[in-house]
């Protein structure tokens, strides 16, 4: 090999080695590595008590979410599916409505789980932030469907409200990566909130179905 | 006194927005933005009491080296406070980092003034009775920007990485609501119970508005708050832990929102509910 031909040889190869690190800042600008986003969070979130910081670790569900910016690819949907399908719990005498008037209180409280929050405060679900439920409840939110006439547009069916208990205890299990919250796969409301919530929506005498 | 109207328009704002919830939606909102225009003079907006407090502070003599913050680098060159905080956050070489300018007048405070910053920072959110020279300084920074359009700086590879993280922030969901900053803030025209959202997950007019109207005098709060302060509140409504202040995921997501809101034309303190 003459100097010269070795000279473009190594040209090239400096060239290739050069483009391949260009591309792969380019790449690093879009997505940054996780270790990088790991330490920005520990810079930030790093002081917090444990039970904290597990709270901001996905979970297997949450990462394909997060991959997919909740866009998920429908293979990875039907495993979202039936692993949140697996958490859902229901009563054990098979109850589903409990009482409408307490869940109007649940449905009305958005406290819990807030760092403001005082140790020990009762988490509501917080329903109105996102929906409409009462029509006389003007203060209600957009981020999800409006839920009125929820029970008697589906004729007080009682599929329906095994339906609801299973969306409400676990939206996931329904919807893969909803913005709706996991209420009862994630602890922030009880059975008992639960019940009292879905006779919110399919008591026929019911605020909700007025 | 240069702000006496400001007690008096003070309590008309009050008056206004607590007959607010009974109203809803779409028509207050135009309200709300044809009275917030009506305000947004230095007479009627309690923020400016803010801005004056922080040009005391800038020039007063502080700390073991006893020497004023006028001799701080916002970016533009030591002293130079216009138009400094339209580019920032933004790389700074002496301290090896992208900062936000809070960050950055800790920084300036500590290694210019040589002062001791934990009682400032113990003071970082100002509260009845409490003020907060880093919540004054910003505002009266800020308001040297007023006119000039945000312009965030995005060469240095430590700016870039800060826009890519702080965009991966914007959409990473957790805490026991499942929440990132994309649900509540990636959808149009959507509110959570009667306080509308902008999104922020495009570039231009909504995130120009936002980012642009920052810091803001919050007349439900009584007081000048800053971005700090602004994610601090949605973190904690997202149900994370309490993000250190002046911390690097804040500066990351500031970098991020400003970047879509490139271009927006700064007029602060303005003033919000
Ligand atoms: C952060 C916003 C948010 C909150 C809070 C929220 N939801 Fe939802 N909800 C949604 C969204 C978005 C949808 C539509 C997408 C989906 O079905 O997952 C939805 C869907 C639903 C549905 C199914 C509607 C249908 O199409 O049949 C029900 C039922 C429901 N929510 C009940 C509730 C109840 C009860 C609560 C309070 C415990 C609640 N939601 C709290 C966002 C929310
Ligand atoms: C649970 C819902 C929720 C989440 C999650 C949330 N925010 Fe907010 N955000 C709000 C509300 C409510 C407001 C106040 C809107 C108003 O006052 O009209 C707000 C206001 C803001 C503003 C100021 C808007 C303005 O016009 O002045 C910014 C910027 C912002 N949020 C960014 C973020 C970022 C970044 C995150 C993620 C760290 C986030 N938010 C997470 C609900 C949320």
């Amino acid at each position: 090999m003459t100097n010269v031909s070795k000279l473009a040889a190594l040209q090239i190869l400096i060239g290739v080695v050069t483009f391949s690190a260009n591309a792969s800042a380019q790449t690093a600008a879009k997505a940054p590595d996780p270790a990088t986003v790991d330490a920005y969070l520990k810079s930030t979130f790093g002081k917090a008590p444990p039970e904290w910081q597990a709270r901001i670790e996905p979970d297997e569900t949450l990462k394909v979410c997060n991959a997919h910016r909740n866009e998920v690819p429908s293979a990875e949907a039907d495993k979202i599916i039936k692993r949140e399908l697996a958490k859902v719990a229901y009563p054990a005498d098979g109850k589903l409505l409990g009482n409408w008037k307490e869940g109007q209180k649940v449905a009305n409280n958005g406290r819990g789980g807030q760092f403001s929050d005082p140790e020990g405060t009762v988490a509501g679900g917080n329903c109105y932030a996102c929906h409409q439920l009462e029509l006389a409840e003007v203060s209600f939110g957009t981020l999800g469907p409006s839920l009125t006439k929820y029970g008697k547009d589906r004729k007080f069916d009682p599929d329906e409200a095994k339906n609801a208990y299973t969306k409400i205890y676990n939206s996931q299990a329904v919807v893969p990566c909803s913005n709706m919250p996991r209420f009862g796969a994630n602890k922030v409301l009880t059975e008992q909130q639960i019940k009292d919530l879905v006779a919110l929506l399919f008591d026929p005498e019911s605020p909700v179905n007025k | 006194m240069k702000h006496a109207a400001a007690g008096s328009a003070l309590a008309a704002i009050l008056l206004f927005f607590s007959g607010l919830a009974a109203v809803a939606q779409d028509a207050s909102e135009k309200e709300i933005e044809r009275y917030r225009a009506m305000i947004s003079d230095p007479l009627s907006n309690p923020g400016y009491l803010a801005v004056d407090r922080g040009e005391v502070l800038w020039a007063e003599k502080r700390g073991t080296k006893n020497v004023s913050l006028e001799t701080c680098d916002l970016g533009l060159g030591a002293g130079k406070v216009e138009g400094a905080f339209a580019q920032m956050p933004r790389f700074f070489a002496d301290g090896g980092k992208v900062m936000d300018l809070e960050q950055r007048l800790l920084w300036c405070m500590q290694n210019i003034q040589g002062l001791d910053t934990k009682d400032v920072v113990t003071r970082r959110f100002s509260g009845p009775g409490r003020a907060s020279d880093l919540e004054d300084l910003v505002a009266f920074i800020a308001n040297k920007s007023n006119g000039m359009k945000i312009a965030v700086q995005l060469k240095h590879p430590k700016e870039q990485e800060m826009a890519a993280v702080g965009e991966e922030l914007f959409y990473r969901r957790g805490g026991v609501m499942d929440f990132s900053c994309a649900t509540c803030h990636a959808d149009e025209g959507k509110r959570i119970r009667l306080q509308g959202l902008p999104n922020l997950s495009k570039p231009g007019k909504q995130p120009q508005d936002t980012m642009a109207s920052w810091p803001t005098y919050r007349v439900s709060q009584g007081a000048l708050r800053t971005m700090q302060h602004r994610l601090w509140d949605c973190y904690r409504q997202q149900r994370w832990p309490v993000p250190e202040y002046a911390s690097d995921s804040v500066t990351a997501l500031t970098v991020f929102l400003n970047k879509q809101a490139m271009g927006g034309e700064i007029n602060v303190p303005s003033i919000k509910r």
